[in-house]
């Protein structure tokens, strides 16, 4: 699904931000990615839906050797990849049906599909009542439900989560964890960075631990492991 | 593309003006204010440039023949100069003609002034009035004429008149008045195509976002740009037609208003008629031009994400 050999990736201003990395993400799991600020997750997330390229090493996502890949050909990887962010990055002036309707129109899907599975999305993340509203009209939770929905609209085979709690209270949160461990159970890879202890201790799923570029630790059902 | 997808496009596009209501306000009052600015000078120009011609056509060479010449010489005369290239009309003017033709001109006076001048009186010459083809070759014609009449063993040409001096002078001010109008032009064009896409820069850096979250749903390039492209279009249209309506309008009733006033002076403005047609199409045409030419720029600074 996603695999890593000897990645390195050294910014134009010299920062080195991975310094060879090796890892393989099989279909189906549920990784967190742990680490002080600054430790690299997310150059690592950014490699993945090729918003950076590595200076060095193989990598490959969904079968895209991203390498060789072409310019014009990075839609067609992101359209298998879902991403979601801490601040939720939604059209301001789309309502919530639209902003999912929107990654649908993309890959130029039917009108009528297009509704049909608008509807069904927003219903699984609990926003049935809610399609018409902007986000301002909305809470923190109610908005990254709607960046989720926008996410897995288009049966995407990873979903990539940069901090996807980040902005959100504990209870919220939790509610957004249900819905990732849910999206997981259905046959979707995730890949979340996150800083919340508690989720990560209490979830139980793969943790890979990142410090200055590399990885220092990775395994099953693993725990947070380090104080902030 | 499909052609639902072209339907999104043109949707996308519409919608998008209202969004970003103020930015698509501003892009389009930059089009309209640089484009009606743009075609007052294009209608002076054009105007300026129509007086000269026809102050240029009025550029005649009067021929006065020899008393001595007879008729049989005159006709000759009348053909060798019809046959020269530059020569467009040769009309002969009699004397009798002449004098009536001064009379006119010089109006009430002219009965007492030219008394007595009348038929064996007559002291003016016969004439030929010469029009050329191509006003600037004035002088060219008059020494072909004059040079007709060398190698004859009798004279038939008296005095060949064009205006020497003034008409040289005169070529030289429309010269200048119409390159000082093509400069301020072309000057104009270049102030608003910059004012304009310093608009269009500002909206699209408003939207960096919005094409940045395009591009992670995994939007092709194509598919981000044609909603940008429409949208330019029709600012582009939009923001032209506006000038091109108080343009036209204010200009019939320059027309309608100055006919009187430039009638003395001998002077028409170009009619609304042949004028209003080419400067509405060339002005939405540049405005259409701009707006997609604009939009289309700026967008591609930003789709590298």
């Amino acid at each position: 699904m996603i695999e890593m050999q000897d990645v390195w990736k050294t910014y134009p201003d010299g920062t080195s931000a991975l310094r060879g990395l090796t890892v393989a993400i099989k279909r189906n799991e549920f990784v967190y990615i742990v680490g002080p600020s600054g430790a690299g997750k997310s150059t690592f997330m950014k490699l993945i839906y090729r918003e950076e390229r590595p200076t060095k090493g193989h990598l490959f996502v969904n079968g895209f050797n991203l390498e060789k890949l072409r310019q014009r050909k990075i839609p067609y990887l992101r359209r298998n990849i879902g991403v979601i962010f801490q601040d939720y990055r939604l059209l301001t002036k789309l309502s919530a049906a639209e902003n999912v309707a929107f990654a649908m129109e993309v890959i130029e899907a039917s009108k009528k599909n297009i509704k049909r599975r608008t509807h069904e999305v927003l219903e699984m993340v609990g926003l049935k009542e809610r399609i018409d509203a902007l986000p301002s009209q909305m809470s923190g939770g109610e908005q990254q439900r709607v960046a989720i929905a926008r996410a897995i609209v288009n049966n995407p085979s990873v979903i990539i989560a940069d901090e996807p709690t980040g902005n959100l209270d504990p209870e919220t949160s939790w509610g957004i964890m249900r819905l990732l461990e849910d999206i997981n159970f259905r046959g979707t890879t995730i890949v979340m960075a996150t800083h919340n202890k508690e989720i990560v201790n209490t979830m139980r799923k793969r943790v890979i631990a990142m410090e200055k570029g590399l990885i220092i630790r990775d395994q099953l059902k693993g725990e947070y492991g380090y104080e902030d | 593309m499909k052609i639902s997808t072209v339907g999104r496009h043109f949707r996308e596009g519409a919608k998008n003006i209202f969004r970003n209501g103020w930015m698509s306000f501003a892009s389009a009052s930059a089009i309209s204010i640089s484009l009606f600015i743009l075609g007052v000078f294009l209608l002076l120009a054009v105007n300026v440039n129509h007086w000269t011609k026809e102050v240029e056509n009025q550029v005649e060479i009067n021929v006065y023949l020899e008393m001595t010449a007879t008729p049989a010489q005159v006709s000759e005369l009348q053909n060798e100069i019809g046959s020269i290239p530059e020569v467009s009309k040769v009309e002969f003017v009699s004397k009798d003609e002449g004098i009536d033709i001064l009379r006119e001109k010089l109006g009430a006076a002219g009965d007492s002034i030219l008394e007595g001048f009348d038929g064996d009186g007559n002291p003016l010459p016969d004439a030929f009035n010469v029009q050329v083809t191509e006003p600037r070759q004035v002088s060219i014609a008059a020494e072909k004429i004059e040079a007709l009449d060398q190698g004859q063993k009798e004279p038939r040409i008296w005095k060949v008149d064009y205006g020497k001096g003034t008409v040289e002078s005169l070529f030289r001010v429309t010269k200048i008045v119409q390159n000082v109008g093509l400069i301020l032009v072309i000057g104009l064009a270049f102030t608003a195509m910059f004012l304009i896409s310093n608009t269009i820069k500002l909206t699209i850096l408003a939207r960096r976002r919005e094409i940045g979250i395009m591009k992670l749903v995994g939007a092709t390039n194509n598919f981000i740009r044609w909603p940008f492209f429409i949208e330019g279009a029709v600012l582009g249209i939009v923001g032209s037609l506006i000038p091109v309506i108080i343009l036209l309008y204010g200009y019939w009733q320059l027309v309608d208003r100055s006919r009187l006033a430039l009638g003395t002076l001998m002077i028409q403005m170009m009619p609304l008629s042949e004028i209003g047609p080419r400067i509405a199409l060339l002005l939405l045409g540049i405005g259409f031009l701009i707006g997609v030419w604009g939009s289309t720029i700026s967008v591609r600074k930003f789709l590298k994400v």
